[in-house]
């Protein structure tokens, strides 16, 4: 009884629409409640936005891409596995090296964490005449996120999926990010309406890979199974899978041990039973979260922690897989 | 009252609780199931209901250890999932359960999510229930919208528990979620602080490996009470993680018992059952 819904038609919402507005293509266009005193009430209700064709965004987004070399997602199914840290790390090993222009997109629209990890969190979007401009962490590294455009790092961010999709849309197509070698997707968790429109967004342009960050319970794997399947569905390659939090090292006594257990095999096994490559295992260290908390790059801070030679492990493999070395 | 078959259906449900979490993966879904068993044991004639409404990422039936099980349909609309087997007092309704592979990714939009929260609410049969507890997906989204608009109706039988873990980039989220509840005008029950200190099972050292006492200061600076902070329970996650192998595994001593609530005594072995025992006390408090 479940089925998917077709991944074709990406519903808009017109500028001047109302909070809850249901797309001017969905079945409850002009007939929902919130569509009461709205401008556009009587054309949606006539079916007229319905099936218009294709999205007017895609060819500026095919034109503002058409400058960016490398597109990869960051998915999980699960949350808080580490997406976004993993996102800013990557980001910075890019960045690394001076002459490779980098940028972070994150569509995580309701709960944003890109600025804080990056310690940007204060800064706000300024736009141009060329677009809106991202927020530069360094002179090569530039960070578009929701998170810069609220009032107050308080204000939820209450959309249905039509304005998130609006937004994302314009993520893609009105900010500057100028000549980029890598573009870095950091996802909300889940499989709905952010992952499919940066999908179909990014259809034309074509997506580099997908990364899948996961932590070893069975919980979590569960839900990057579906990630999997997702990926699948809709035709996105998968670059491979990344094991994070995977065994705790005692600071006092070194001893190792495991805090979310691999109760059904770990990363290890959802990669040979779904045949991707297993990029690595990061163990769990107190310090990324703590650097995380304070906005500075593990990997740079922390040199000589195991979880920095296994974040730099899986970058350079990335790069690798991506023909980049 | 307004009467629409949610409110029609939700009449026998004395107390709704929503439990709610503006980041991911900081332990919603787990402290839903140490909430619903902890009401469920306050008791012997408690009768409680989870619904889960991550649609893309359904967790619940893998903790409760009634993952692979299908739903009914009866005259009566859909039949729940009893976890606790012939006792019939902890129920459970989830996407997961209608999934015909557990590896099979829902890929819906707002709308069609929308149109299952209905669903859920309208066409389960929960019967008579003391507490429905409501696990969410992260976020401030469809599904939250969803469920309130629903629920409007009923509001009055509303109230919600705001999960977090210490971090700073947890609590940016949360205060998102803080600011969610005021808008929409829904009673915060209190805070949990989770995953708060891990003892190391060597040397007994306890690391803050998501650091410590975010959760309290947010509760103080919101005026919200704090419940209290659960501290990572490896017993516990193996408990939730892996529910239904171990009952497998575990061969059935007295054959002609009946079929008893094993995650429910493993649980009340955990150290976390203690601690959660004073929060749902404060909880029913509230209430």
């Amino acid at each position: 009884m479940i089925a998917v819904q077709a991944a074709a038609a990406i519903p808009t919402v017109p500028s001047n629409a109302p909070e809850h507005c249901p797309g001017t293509e969905s079945e409850q266009a002009g007939k929902s409640n919130a569509c009461d005193g709205c401008a556009n009430q009587e054309v949606c209700a006539s079916g007229a936005t319905k099936n218009q064709g294709p999205d007017p965004a895609l060819p500026f987004i095919r034109a503002r891409m058409s400058t960016v070399k490398r597109k990869i997602l960051v998915l999980s199914g699960k949350g808080g596995v580490g997406k976004s840290t993993f996102t800013a790390q990557l980001a910075w090993a890019f960045a690394a090296d001076e002459d490779t222009q980098t940028g972070i997109m994150d569509i995580d629209i309701c709960g944003p964490s890109i600025p804080t990890i990056l310690g940007i969190a204060s800064e706000t979007v300024h736009s141009s005449s060329s677009g809106w401009s991202p927020v530069y962490v360094q002179d090569n590294l530039g960070v578009m996120s929701v998170g810069f455009m609220l009032p107050s790092s308080k204000d939820a961010v209450m959309w249905r999926g039509p304005k998130k999709n609006g937004l994302i849309a314009q993520f893609l197509k009105d900010v500057d990010w100028g000549d980029l070698d890598y573009l870095v997707v950091d996802t909300p968790p889940g499989t709905s309406d952010e992952h499919l429109s940066v999908v179909q967004y990014l259809k034309e342009s074509g997506i580099d890979g997908a990364v899948l960050v996961t932590t070893p319970q069975e919980v979590a794997l569960q839900d990057v199974r579906r990630e999997i399947d997702f990926c699948r569905k809709v035709g996105v390659p998968m670059l491979g899978i990344v094991e994070n939090m995977a065994g705790f090292v005692c600071p006092k006594c070194n001893g190792e041990s495991q805090i979310f257990k691999p109760s059904t095999g770990g990363a290890k096994k959802l990669a040979e039973d779904t045949g991707l490559e297993l990029l690595g295992s990061v163990p769990l260290d107190p310090r990324i979260g703590k650097s995380a908390d304070f906005g500075v790059s593990f990997i740079d801070e922390y040199p000589d922690s195991p979880a920095t030679t296994a974040y730099l492990d899986i970058i350079d493999r990335i790069k690798v897989i991506l023909g980049d070395v | 009252m307004e009467d629409t078959p949610i409110s029609r259906r939700l009449k026998s449900v004395k107390n709704i609780i929503i439990v709610l979490s503006g980041k991911g993966g900081v332990g919603k879904s787990s402290v839903t199931t140490q909430l619903a068993l902890s009401l469920y044991a306050s008791s012997p004639a408690a009768r409680v209901g989870i619904l889960d409404v991550d649609l893309t990422g359904p967790s619940i039936p893998r903790m409760l250890g009634v993952d692979g099980h299908g739903v009914h349909q009866s005259t009566d609309g859909w039949v729940p999932v009893y976890a606790d087997g012939s006792q019939a007092r902890l129920a459970c309704m989830s996407v997961g359960f209608l999934l015909k592979n557990k590896g099979d990714s829902v890929v819906w939009r707002g709308p069609k999510k929308n149109g299952m929260i209905r669903q859920f609410l309208s066409d389960v049969r929960w019967g008579e229930l003391d507490y429905l507890v409501i696990d969410t997906p992260p976020g401030t989204s469809d599904e939250h919208l969803s469920l309130m608009e629903h629920l409007a109706p009923i509001h009055s039988r509303l109230s919600s528990v705001i999960v977090t873990t210490p971090q700073a980039v947890a609590l940016v989220d949360v205060m998102k979620c803080v600011s969610f509840t005021r808008t929409v005008n829904l009673p915060v029950l209190g805070v949990i602080e989770n995953m708060s200190g891990y003892v190391c099972p060597c040397c007994g050292e306890i690391s803050n490996v998501f650091s410590t006492g975010g959760g309290e200061s947010i509760a103080k600076r919101e005026n919200m009470p704090f419940l209290g902070s659960l501290p990572i329970d490896t017993e516990l996650v193996t408990l939730l993680d892996a529910s239904d192998q171990e009952e497998k595994t575990i061969p059935v001593t007295n054959a002609d018992a009946l079929p008893s609530f094993k995650l429910m005594e493993s649980y009340k072995r955990t150290a976390s059952s203690k601690i959660f025992e004073g929060m749902a006390g404060m909880i029913i408090e509230k209430l």
